[in-house]
């Protein structure tokens, strides 16, 4: 399949517009288009359809917000069981002891927007061929249009031996869990700091949220060991699990070059398979067999995969690499069901190459929801998403790489001239900390 | 709407500084406000109060760096590139400039020149 890296309304920016658009909304958003505009239509279209979203976390709760800008009359409703909401791009940011646990919780009922309702209960059953949604409470919901944004499964019972109540503990960490395991986390590599030891890093196979993340841990790590000068008696391993530290080419070369500067030891196709909390022992699938590393700090990154009633419904790809974990079979740049043309999947479920992060869902939820009004209007919109996502992959305490890139890899720079992709920044660090939560939020509320 | 729009600019700033965005907005719009007046009440600048307000810019500039390295969790030595330094010089231009215009309105107005105090 090929793939327009420049569809019809995502006309590259030029000049001082394209840097002010990068500006306005920073690298959450970044240049690649300018369809993230905020939903502010002229004239909201009226109709009487039902719309239910799966799912009240980050592109849940975009959807929404745009879904009822956009309309007047419909009826959205957002299932989600979790009354809290958080912000997982800080969890990082927690883990480096940077920020408190309470940086990124808050609740999801203040991001809902008037006139649309929210069932805080877990959707149990999804139907598309009946068109509808069941809650663990047996309430069924049925729909005309159905926006799919559950977002996923951490899979930690795939690592034989993790219990995730001993993150924290025994130098066992884990960001992904949760806030309150990302701080753990960050006790257990506040105490490696300052023992040091073996440290390992690492990430699973299969798609993941954020794959930079476990490459920035690795670095947030090497910098609190050198502050404190006892880098020389850590040893920090990164085990890729494939080939490449990186699904960007240009990326992973820049990312082999640090880790090489930074003195981080770097395993190809290691997967971690089991681990003994106990023995501080993690085993890995090797191509040369198994291999046990004791260790003194290890961030375990689990394998991902779709929720279950996504996984148990007819959603999912039935071939090809996204089949095996459940993603959403929809088209990669206009996020519709490829059987189900009234059902849209937006976020972590997406079964689309490429990035499962905030920067993805404020692209990826106003296009699918054009696609959606356009259905309603009777006039189909031609917006698409081309791919982009991005990272500010954190070097070193203080600073970060600022990596957009789209589908075919290539790089995109929302500051082309100002910040370079590949260039450890100051200013990068600063979006990160400053600029991306309050970017975040505004998105939440369909105003970014 | 499919061009830049000053809302998200709005938006942004309005989540991640709260109430304060609009309290720093009325402190700069008074404070500019007062600060024409002085020139048209006094007809033009003071230059000894001027050095002085310039004194206490040069200071404020240091306090803008020192507040941005704390609220973004920053060090001195972080600085990695052109456009870090021009981030440097902007945050460090605005305070001096920002603390120079502010320290010589209120000096002003606290203090007016004598010779427009005694009348001539």
């Amino acid at each position: 399949m090929t793939i327009d890296a420049t569809p019809r309304n995502i006309a590259p920016l030029t000049g001082r517009r394209r840097l002010l658009a990068g500006l306005g909304a920073l690298p959450l958003v970044g240049a690649a288009g300018a369809t993230a505009m905020p939903a502010r239509a002229a004239e909201p279209a009226r109709t009487q359809a039902r719309i239910v979203i799966a799912g009240g976390g980050a592109a849940g709760l975009t959807a929404a917000s745009r879904l009822a800008a956009l309309l007047d009359g419909a009826h959205i409703t957002v299932i989600d069981g979790r009354k809290a909401h958080y912000y997982q791009p800080g969890f990082t940011l927690i883990a480096a002891g940077v920020k408190p646990q309470g940086y990124v919780i808050s609740s999801t009922s203040e991001y809902i927007p008037k006139g649309v309702e929210l069932i805080a209960e877990k959707v149990a059953e999804i139907d598309p061929e009946g068109k509808a949604v069941v809650t663990d409470s047996g309430k069924r919901l049925a729909y005309d249009f159905l926006i799919l944004a559950t977002g996923l499964e951490l899979n930690y019972g795939a690592i034989e031996g993790m219990d995730t109540t001993r993150i924290g503990t025994n130098g066992l960490g884990s960001i992904y869990h949760s806030p309150q395991a990302a701080a753990a986390t960050w006790q257990a590599l506040n105490q490696f700091a300052d023992t040091g030891g073996v440290g390992l890093f690492g990430r699973p196979l299969g798609e993941m949220k954020c794959a930079g993340a476990p490459l920035k841990y690795t670095f947030i790590s090497d910098d609190h060991l050198r502050r404190r000068g006892n880098r020389g008696k850590a040893e920090l391993m990164y085990m890729a699990q494939s080939k490449s530290l990186f699904g960007v080419p240009i990326v992973a070369e820049k990312v082999r070059m640090l880790f090489q500067d930074r003195g981080v030891k770097v395993h190809h196709e290691h997967v971690l398979q089991s681990i003994d909390p106990d023995r501080r022992i993690a085993i890995y699938k090797t191509p040369a067999g198994t291999l046990e590393q004791g260790y003194d700090f290890i961030n375990v990154v689990p394998p991902m995969r779709a929720p279950e009633v996504v996984r148990n419904s007819p959603l999912p790809w039935t071939e090809g690499p996204w089949a095996a974990d459940g993603w959403a079979e929809v088209d990669r740049q206009t996020l519709r069901h490829k059987r189900y043309p009234e059902v849209f999947a937006v976020g972590d479920i997406a079964g689309v190459p490429k990035g499962k992060t905030a920067a993805s869902v404020k692209w990826q939820v106003p296009v699918a929801v054009s696609h959606l009004v356009g259905d309603i209007t009777g006039k189909p919109s031609a917006d698409m998403y081309n791919g982009y996502t991005s990272c500010p992959l954190i070097t070193r305490l203080g600073r970060a790489m600022l990596i957009e890139f789209d589908y075919q890899d290539n790089l995109v720079m929302s500051f082309p001239g100002v910040i370079a992709p590949l260039e450890e920044l100051w200013i990068s660090w600063v979006m990160k900390t400053m600029a991306l939560k309050p970017t975040y939020i505004s998105m939440l509320r369909g105003r970014a | 709407m499919k061009e830049l729009d000053p809302m998200v600019f709005l938006a942004v700033f309005q989540e991640m500084l709260g109430p304060m965005l609009w309290v720093m907005l009325l402190v700069a719009v008074l404070g500019l406000l007062a600060f024409v007046a002085l020139l048209v009440r006094e007809r033009g600048l003071v230059s000894r109060r001027l050095v002085q307000s310039e004194l206490l810019g040069l200071l404020g500039g240091v306090v803008a760096l020192v507040v941005m390295a704390r609220v973004s969790s920053s060090g001195f030595t972080d600085a990695g590139g052109p456009a870090d330094w021009f981030l440097i010089l902007l945050v460090y231009g605005v305070g001096a400039v920002a603390t120079t215009i502010l320290a010589y309105t209120v000096l002003g107005w606290w203090r007016p020149r004598r010779g427009l105090a005694a009348g001539t």
